[in-house]
């Protein structure tokens, strides 16, 4: 039973080329390793709440591929894709990951996901994003604007967690 | 396994085009270093010119920079030029990071709820 729930952080400093998002899970590393890489299991949590998710491919193997389709409630899809690179089970996944729908393609992002094993069968998940560029990286952070969430006060911490702004 | 969100591609150009000046300001160290310098005080020029090893017309270039782009704002008192932040702008950038995150946060506690489900079925998955 989950009391209460782990924090989702997200590091983003200024002028990178990168992001991080970690996140803890209360279950042990094989399992979140499989919900992580398991087509049958991706598809219950990858897809935002309220678009449909269906998986195109996914071959969780070295030199395999995936793609998934989105579908909003009108219809429209967007489609990501890309190529694993390594599969170091249960530690780590290497991938690219695109978003069909930018207005040209070849913005690639390099993709590692490591999956640390803590105590109590508790997992530390870490997504490292490295990004063609500064621009590509503040562009993909900006796109979260749409999904308007009404929050009003935000902590600059977050983005400047190693940095001293205040 | 980012997801982009989806806005209409011309709306998304026209956001990075309007938005990035920002991120391009305090990518810089010494800028952000003048921001936090007069974050709780404005400062002249020579001021703040005086805590950087750097030359004074790169100083100066640099706040000619943060002004433009609206981080701080110039006071004239009498014959001095005053630096004012304005941070506001950063509320900007960070709600950004804090949007993206929510969508991560909708996805894990879904995955919460999966891997208690996997974690209370006795039988082997799939």
């Amino acid at each position: 039973m989950i009391t209460t729930k782990n924090q989702t952080g997200i590091k983003a400093e200024p002028g990178k080329q990168e992001l991080f998002i970690t996140r803890e899970f209360e279950a042990p590393r094989e399992l979140v390793f499989k919900a992580f890489t398991d087509p049958d299991l991706i598809v219950r949590w990858l897809g935002p709440r309220d678009l449909k998710m269906r998986i195109d491919k996914y071959d969780c193997r070295n030199g395999g591929a995936y793609r998934y389709i989105h579908t909003d409630p009108a219809g429209n899809d967007y489609g990501f894709h890309g190529v694993i690179h390594d599969v170091t089970a249960p530690e780590r996944v290497i991938q690219t990951f695109e978003f069909e729908g930018l207005p040209e393609s070849g913005h690639v992002t390099l993709e590692t996901t490591r999956f640390e094993a803590l105590p109590n069968n508790r997992t530390r998940v870490t997504v490292q994003s490295v990004f063609q560029s500064v621009a590509d990286r503040d562009g993909m952070l900006q796109s979260g604007m749409e999904r308007g969430v009404n929050d009003s006060h935000q902590r600059l911490d977050e983005l400047f967690e190693a940095e001293e702004i205040k | 396994m980012l997801t982009y969100k989806f806005v209409s591609n011309h709306l998304h150009i026209n956001i990075i085009q309007m938005r990035r000046d920002v991120f391009q300001a305090i990518a810089d160290p010494t800028r952000r270093d003048i921001i936090n310098l007069i974050a709780f005080k404005p400062m002249n020029l020579n001021a703040i010119a005086d805590n950087f090893d750097v030359s004074r017309p790169a100083i100066s270039q640099h706040i000619k920079i943060l002004t433009e782009c609206g981080l701080i704002a110039i006071k004239k008192q009498g014959r001095e030029r005053y630096c004012e932040p304005r941070l506001k702008q950063l509320d900007e950038v960070a709600r950004w990071v804090e949007r993206y995150r929510k969508v991560w946060e909708e996805k894990f506690d879904a995955l919460d709820d999966l891997l208690e489900e996997l974690k209370n079925n006795d039988k082997p998955l799939k």
